[in-house]
């Protein structure tokens, strides 16, 4: 399960912008084409936070739906999947959105 | 960590040069009652809802990669590897597709043409790191104990072992997974994918992020085609739904059918790296 090592990668990359100040809570974006699953996030983030500045902050996922632009007829389309098609027939889709992984924001006491 | 139990519980990988195993025993004293104190009482916890001052707080704007520490890794080997010349390739498959088996077969078949070593990242065991070192060739193994797959920083580590040569391959077999190895990037020069033939034809669909990923698909086993129940067109048509210009050959490590044409592929990526 990566997720483990994906929400460890948040743990740290928060606790050191946020140099020993407690941290309310962690905004993260999470594309549904990432590869990584909300959920497991979810669940390693309790276990993560555990003696860290961020035990019982709140985890906040923006979901990011799956966007593509087809090369052929420049629509914007839908993209549940990588294999997805464009309702003009063509696979050859520039995905535009949903691949996100990112940290967006953290709140903290002041 | 302790490489026999684990027991400091960070997770740390272990790294091990088989050529250098030695006997390594010492007290495990886990305190039986050892206390995790509280600072703090739970007075009418569950009872009446806690009257709380308002908590004024600030955001901060990070707006960072999740994995930016590991892409920040990658691009340090990467650089490390172009300085030296060496072709470093990412060997990906699920457990039992044969990656050990191709390496030992590859290392066997180039003797004397090319040099290479081999990083071989598992969970646990020196079992590989022992097959590729049976064949005289310089090899590390990374046990990363509850870890799922190598990263950018378990390479680095690893490679300061191996100590592999200016100009030379360096094979990295990763831990036998075709979810997690897909999103990290070790800075490779290539990624291969190594699917056996038995495994069914339907995994490029069920596991896209690990095939959009790759440069070189391998189908193994291909002496098992009679004798399965598998479509080699499908399988490369399916894989290139997801990656259209992804190259596939088709090959069996163990009768060297198809070898060829992954040698010729080695060849032709290597000559860019060392030149």
């Amino acid at each position: 399960m990566h997720e483990m090592a994906i929400t460890q990668s948040v743990v740290r990359a928060v606790a050191e912008r946020c140099e020993g100040r407690d941290v309310d809570q962690v905004t993260l974006l999470i594309g549904r084409l990432s590869g990584v699953v909300s959920d497991s996030v979810r669940f390693c983030f309790e276990l993560c936070t555990m003696g860290t500045e961020l035990e019982g902050a709140d985890l906040d996922i923006v979901d990011v739906p799956g966007r593509a632009r087809c090369r052929e007829c420049e629509e914007l389309v839908e993209l549940p999947d990588f294999i997805a098609l464009c309702p003009c027939g063509s696979a050859d889709l520039e995905i535009v959105a949903g691949q996100e992984l990112s940290i967006q924001s953290v709140e903290v006491k002041v | 960590m302790c490489s026999t139990c684990g027991c400091a519980g960070d997770g740390d990988p272990v790294i091990t040069d088989p050529a250098h195993v030695h006997s390594h025993d010492h007290d495990h004293d886990h305190e039986p009652g050892h206390s995790h104190g509280h600072g703090h009482s739970h007075d009418g916890e569950g009872a009446a809802p806690h009257v709380q001052a308002p908590v004024t707080t600030e955001t901060l704007t990070l707006e960072q990669k999740v994995l930016a520490e590991n892409d920040l890794g990658a691009a340090r080997n990467r650089g490390w590897f172009d300085g030296r010349g060496i072709l470093a390739l990412n060997l990906m498959s699920s457990p039992g597709a044969g990656k050990t088996t191709l390496l030992v077969r590859t290392i066997t078949d180039l003797a004397g043409r090319r040099e290479l070593s081999v990083v071989e990242g598992d969970q646990e065991t020196l079992f590989d790191a022992e097959r590729i070192r049976a064949t005289g060739t310089k090899v590390v193994q990374i046990n990363t104990g509850s870890g799922c797959h190598l990263d950018a920083d378990m390479l680095a580590r690893g490679l300061r072992v191996l100590d592999p040569a200016v100009g030379s391959v360096v094979l990295i077999e990763n831990v036998g997974n075709l979810v997690c190895p897909a999103l990290f990037d070790l800075g490779e020069s290539a990624r291969v994918v190594i699917m056996s033939v038995t495994e069914g034809g339907d995994k490029p669909l069920k596991y896209p992020h690990m095939f959009r990923s790759a440069d070189l698909l391998i189908l193994n086993k291909v002496d098992l085609l009679p004798y399965v129940d598998f479509d080699v067109g499908r399988c490369t048509a399916d894989a290139r739904r997801l990656k259209p210009d992804l190259e596939v050959l088709a090959v069996s490590a163990t009768t060297g059918d198809g070898l060829d044409q992954w040698y010729a592929w080695l060849d032709r990526t290597l000559a860019p790296a060392v030149l």
